[in-house]
């Protein structure tokens, strides 16, 4: 009798499954998941949090708050980050202090860890929004994240 | 050659009276392989948009919307691309063999599609042992798959092969005896005929219980036969890779690809016209324009086909024994069951006509 | 150095197959070297280290904060437990207090790096027997967790969420409303799972009765997670050796006895009930407090060996640090869960058939870069 009660049982189970299916069928108008995504790029915006590349927001006066101090570095397990930096005379106090010449970024390299950004103490870098980084040479993926002829922000300490 | 639409009638005349009878002939069947190799080509093509359209329904996608006019374009531009793609192969190949596979698989397929009655008289091929040719020459294609999996030296392809050989064998039993279930009731292997019988009630509802049954095993079989999932033990992606396409790339590919769909329709075009009366509209609405019975005959053989497609988004696959559990402990008993039962209900006269 | 001889123990009719290393049923770089009689297989041999990083000895190179974004690389669908494990291992030879609210949202995001894990592997498993559709259902189930993971922690896969110490940064203020809003949908589709696959009569003549791994074997093998726990082996270390909030709730160990792939099948669908339970239990009384504790800028572990285990999602990970006081540990070394579990393959595939073999592997839930590292 086993033998009878297997195929109902399996026309059973599988109209169950095409039911599932065919619902979907059915519905599919609004439930599509599919982004399309090249069409929505007005739309589209990533989380505030979105770890896209690494970027040094600088000031209308074209001044960034990185001090120069390599802590990140030191943080990153890759090398992503080279800091190419000076001395320079403080106007203020008339020291010898240190300042950056280029931030190199290597976003080849970058694994979007983000132990860079947690340990600046200026916070001078932080996350960009920008995910679409395909480019046809790979030195566009090095990139100088000061802009030229940036200064520091005055009264950011490290 | 009774393809006498009016319009081919016309052509039919204008070309007997410009050239010789023999030449005229020729040139006649030429045209009609010209035609049925254009709806061979657009038909497929179709398929393989409509299968993925559906997929992607099924699964929550949009599906190809881009090329054309919500994508109807897309295979077209596929074809194109894989026509312009170079023919690889195995250096170690059976050259061949490997070369002569796809055609196999085409031809077999484009011999079945020229029996169909489409509508009224556009049949290209109206052979009294229609049913029997069908099915004799739709199993032809298993040579090509058998061909291309051996010749093409490579495992993955010959394990593909084989199972398909062994699936192949045992539908096919299950095809013939559930469309023979059928003829029981039409006493003909004619397609004409089979329709014409079918003037007094679609077969399905003429031999109710037995043939609901037959139908069933018929379109199982049929989805086994024409290797798509949940039998696709030939291709069995997770498995074997392409299974016994493998080594083909190209348009050679492409060729075993738009025989798939192309049998697959075969399958719902052989269903629509034992089961489901052919062109004839559902209660003769519009019989007087047979015209339309093209848009029947279509409609329903689409519908089928959806169902096949439905079949392969839903389930998984079948394992190899258990394939041939199914065919020979489950299908082919029943089958039998079912053959007697119809053999009595025409007997008795039990059949619904009216 | 040898890995394989061949034909030398060949009977006539049988031969040999390289399943991989591109292959679509081994989920990224595994070969496995197939000697097959028909369809039957006779023996199994996995090929390892396509992917091979030297994760292990990069950790002997960095710091403790680095070494945490390396085990992201390892078993990519569960994240966050990696990283959870090594930040734990380095808070108890710290002997860091944690606050609380970072170790009930470590549970949380845990458990949902979890049922994200599972998600995928349902979707997988579907397409490894056959049935593509799955895959789908399964993503975009898995896509809302994922876009809660990239609104909290910044990124889908990669997290790197946890540092030694607490977590990089707070939750996010929408994450315990998208999380109710996540158990609340996903409550109405685990039964549909049910429906399409679980309850699918093919799916249960593939599964059942196929691989059959007994008490002693998986225990013998070292298997753990959901293969260990299909064949009655208690395994779980969530309820055995609880780390983070995991003693403050309560929830049952998928248990089965059939040992088959049937039976890992239903471990892991049991599994996604259990997580989201305990999501449940955690995600409305989160802790006030702070997200972390200060570490030094330079951690340095008291000279001496760790170890801490975790569940993974696929089973148990280890962490063992020998360190001898230096900034970088001497030695690091993951036990992890797929190596274990990817050594019965030969021992539960033999004599099934092809498919069987997908199947069975698809149930081991293997991910390359796990076995690897």
């Amino acid at each position: 009798m086993s033998y009878f009660s297997d195929i109902y049982r399996g026309i059973k189970t599988l109209l169950t499954g095409m039911s599932v299916t065919g619902k979907y069928f059915v519905t599919s108008r609004k439930g599509a998941i599919t982004q399309q995504y090249p069409d929505n790029r007005e739309t589209l915006k990533m989380f505030d949090r979105f770890r896209g590349e690494v970027i040094m927001p600088h000031n209308e006066n074209n001044e960034h708050r990185c001090t120069g101090c390599q802590k990140c570095e030191i943080a990153c397990p890759n090398g992503t980050i080279e800091i190419i930096w000076d001395r320079g005379i403080d106007e203020n106090t008339g020291k010898k202090k240190k300042k950056i010449d280029q931030f190199v970024y290597h976003l080849s390299m970058c694994t979007m860890c983000g132990l860079c950004i947690d340990v600046c103490p200026t916070d001078a870098i932080k996350w960009g929004q920008n995910f679409e980084n395909s480019v046809y040479d790979r030195t566009a993926l090095t990139r100088v994240l000061n802009e030229p002829g940036s200064t520091l922000e005055a009264g950011v300490e490290d | 050659m009774n393809s006498a639409l009016s319009i081919t009638k016309n052509i039919h005349d204008w070309l007997f009276s410009i050239m010789p009878e023999t030449a005229a002939n020729i040139a006649e069947m030429v045209l009609i392989a010209l035609v049925y190799l254009g709806i061979f080509a657009i038909a497929g093509l179709f398929l393989v948009l409509l299968e993925r359209r559906v997929a992607a329904w099924f699964q929550l996608r949009i599906g190809p919307n881009r090329v054309g006019f919500q994508g109807l374009l897309q295979t077209m531009a596929d074809a194109i691309k894989l026509l312009s793609k170079e023919l690889t192969g195995t250096t170690k190949a059976d050259k061949f063999l490997y070369n002569l596979a796809p055609y196999f698989v085409i031809i077999s397929s484009l011999m079945a599609l020229s029996v169909f009655p489409f509508t009224k008289e556009f049949q290209a091929f109206d052979i009294n042992i229609g049913i029997f040719f069908l099915i004799a020459v739709s199993s032809i294609g298993v040579i090509g798959i058998l061909l291309g999996g051996w010749s093409s030296n490579n495992k993955f392809a010959m394990i593909g092969a084989m199972r398909s050989g062994v699936q192949t064998i045992s539908y096919e039993l299950s095809i013939g005896l559930s469309l023979l279930t059928m003829v029981l009731i039409t006493g003909s292997l004619q397609l004409s005929e089979i329709v014409e019988v079918q003037k007094s009630g679609w077969l399905i509802v003429q031999g109710h219980i037995p043939a609901i049954i037959a139908f069933m095993i018929y379109m199982i079989a049929g989805t086994a036969e024409t290797n798509r999932a949940p039998f696709d033990m030939v291709e069995a992606e997770s498995e074997l890779g392409a299974g016994f396409h493998t080594e083909y790339s190209g348009m050679k590919f492409a060729y075993f690809f738009l025989a798939e769909f192309i049998n697959m329709f075969i399958i719902a075009a052989i269903a629509t016209t034992i089961f489901f009366g052919a062109w004839l509209s559902p209660f003769g609405i519009t019989e007087s324009i047979p015209l339309l019975g093209v848009f029947w005959f279509l409609l329903k053989a689409l519908i089928l086909v959806f169902l096949m497609m439905w079949f392969r988004w839903t389930f998984p696959r079948l394992r190899i024994d258990q394939l041939l559990t199914l065919e020979w402990k489950y299908l082919l008993p029943l089958n039998l069951a079912n053959i007697m039962l119809m053999a009595l209900l025409v007997w008795l006269n039990l059949t619904i006509s009216f | 150095m040898e890995t394989v001889t061949l034909n030398s123990n060949f009977k006539s009719e049988e031969y040999f197959i390289n399943m991989g290393p591109q292959h679509p049923a081994t989920h990224g770089v595994l070969r496995l070297l197939l000697t097959i009689d028909g369809e039957i297989i006779k023996k199994v041999e996995p090929d390892l280290g396509y992917i091979h990083r030297s994760i292990e000895k990069m950790c002997e190179r960095d710091s403790y904060q680095q070494i945490v974004h390396l085990t992201d690389r390892m078993d990519y669908l569960s994240a966050n437990i990696n990283n959870e494990a090594v930040c734990l291992t380095i808070e108890n030879a710290l002997q860091l207090e944690i606050p609380e609210r970072v170790k009930v949202i470590r549970t949380i995001i845990g458990e949902l790096t979890r049922i994200s894990s599972h998600c995928l592997w349902w979707g997988v498993m579907g397409m490894d027997v056959g049935a593509l559709t799955t895959y789908f259902y399964g993503f975009r189930d898995r896509e809302l967790l994922n876009d809660i993971f990239e609104e909290t922690c910044g990124a889908r896969l990669t997290m790197n969420y946890n540092v030694p110490g607490g977590l990089m940064f707070d939750i996010h203020p929408n994450f315990v409303k998208r999380v109710k809003d996540f158990i609340a949908h996903f409550k109405t589709k685990l039964p549909e799972y049910d429906r399409l696959l679980t309850d699918n009569i093919i799916f249960q003549k593939r599964a059942m009765g196929v691989g059959i791994l007994s008490k002693e074997d998986a225990i013998s093998y070292g298997a753990s997670g959901p293969v260990g726990r299909a064949s009655g082996y208690s395994c779980d270390v969530r309820k055995h050796h609880p780390y983070s909030a995991l003693d403050k709730v309560t929830f049952n160990e998928a248990l089965r006895t059939e040992g088959d792939t049937y039976a890992r099948y239903l471990v892991r669908i049991q599994e996604m009930w259990e997580s989201m339970s305990i999501v449940e239990q955690l995600i409305d009384n989160i802790p006030e407090g702070e997200h972390r504790v200060a570490t030094n800028a330079v951690i340095k572990l008291p000279k001496g060996e760790y170890y801490q285990k975790v569940e993974t999602a696929r089973g148990e990970l280890g962490v063992y640090i020998i360190s001898t006081g230096l900034k970088s540990p001497y030695r690091l070394k993951f036990r992890s869960p797929g190596f274990s579990n990817l050594s019965l393959l030969n021992h539960i595939a033999v004599g099934g058939k092809i498919g069987d073999l997908v199947a069975t592997m698809a149930t081991l839930d293997l991910v390359i870069p796990d076995i690897d590292r």
